[in-house]
């Protein structure tokens, strides 16, 4: 790859919850294209899935950008949504504010921000009440 | 365990990607909540799931799982086979209930996760 560093952006369609994770799977394949192994495509696109998903439940939808560099794989999620008020609660495995509606489609069970630190080499959660949320995930490659 | 076994012992409905039914699979979990899959899961290559949407398709693809397979005879939508074809995984549709399911799938060798005490 030398020193190029690759720049993709993914619209996120927060009305639309079929579509969510598609950013991801875009993602997956262009990692694959790219060479990457098969552990560090899969943190990223889960990683990924996991923010695109948050998106929908919560924000409204928002923009996913994903940046390839030579030693790190940076993801970068930005939504307008309601913002998180308590960023260590929403840390806390279990600790969920989706509505039942969304625990019945599988998902909003309080796993989903600490799976991304889980796959992920750090992360980084700006957030303002009203004003909405960024997330800044780095996978080391 | 190869994905045609597993179509005999739960007497499934193969829906979809039949042509990948001779590949090996040595794992499975059954779950219908994807925030756990995605939690907990290491390496397995089969879901098994009560749970009809498109998003099982995307947990499976992200945690690299080569097959899904509907419990209690649920029947996906045209959109989610869409979704399946095109990242290659087996769907497949057996009248078992989850827990018998994933009992025969066990006691005929599919084990869960190596390494992990959970799912």
């Amino acid at each position: 790859m030398g020193n190029e560093s690759l720049y993709y952006r993914f619209d996120v369609d927060g009305e639309n919850f079929t579509s969510a994770g598609e950013a991801s799977v875009q993602t997956k394949r262009i990692l694959r294209r790219v060479g990457f192994s098969p552990d560090i495509i899969k943190r990223v696109s889960i990683a990924m899935y996991e923010g695109e998903i948050n998106m929908v439940i919560h924000a409204c939808g928002g923009v996913v950008e994903l940046f390839i560099e030579e030693d790190k794989i940076k993801i970068i999620l930005t939504d307008h949504g309601p913002g998180i008020e308590n960023i260590d609660l929403a840390m806390q495995e279990g600790y969920s504010t989706a509505p039942d509606n969304i625990r019945s489609l599988g998902f909003g069970a309080g796993m989903g921000l600490p799976n991304m630190k889980r796959y992920t080499d750090s992360m980084e959660i700006e957030s303002k009440v009203g004003e909405g949320t960024k997330i800044t995930m780095t996978v080391n490659v | 365990m190869k994905m045609t076994d597993i179509a005999r012992l739960l007497d499934c409905d193969v829906l979809c990607c039949e042509d990948q039914l001779g590949g090996h699979v040595y794992s499975a979990c059954g779950s219908d909540m994807m925030s756990d899959v995605l939690a907990y899961v290491k390496n397995q290559a089969v879901l098994l799931t009560g749970l009809l949407n498109t998003q099982v398709i995307r947990t499976a693809e992200m945690m690299d799982m080569v097959c899904v397979v509907f419990v209690r005879n649920k029947m996906p939508s045209e959109e989610i086979l869409r979704i399946a074809k095109e990242s290659g995984i087996v769907v497949m549709s057996t009248k078992y209930r989850m827990y018998e399911a994933c009992g025969i799938l066990y006691a005929n060798g599919l084990n869960r996760i190596e390494g992990d005490n959970r799912g």
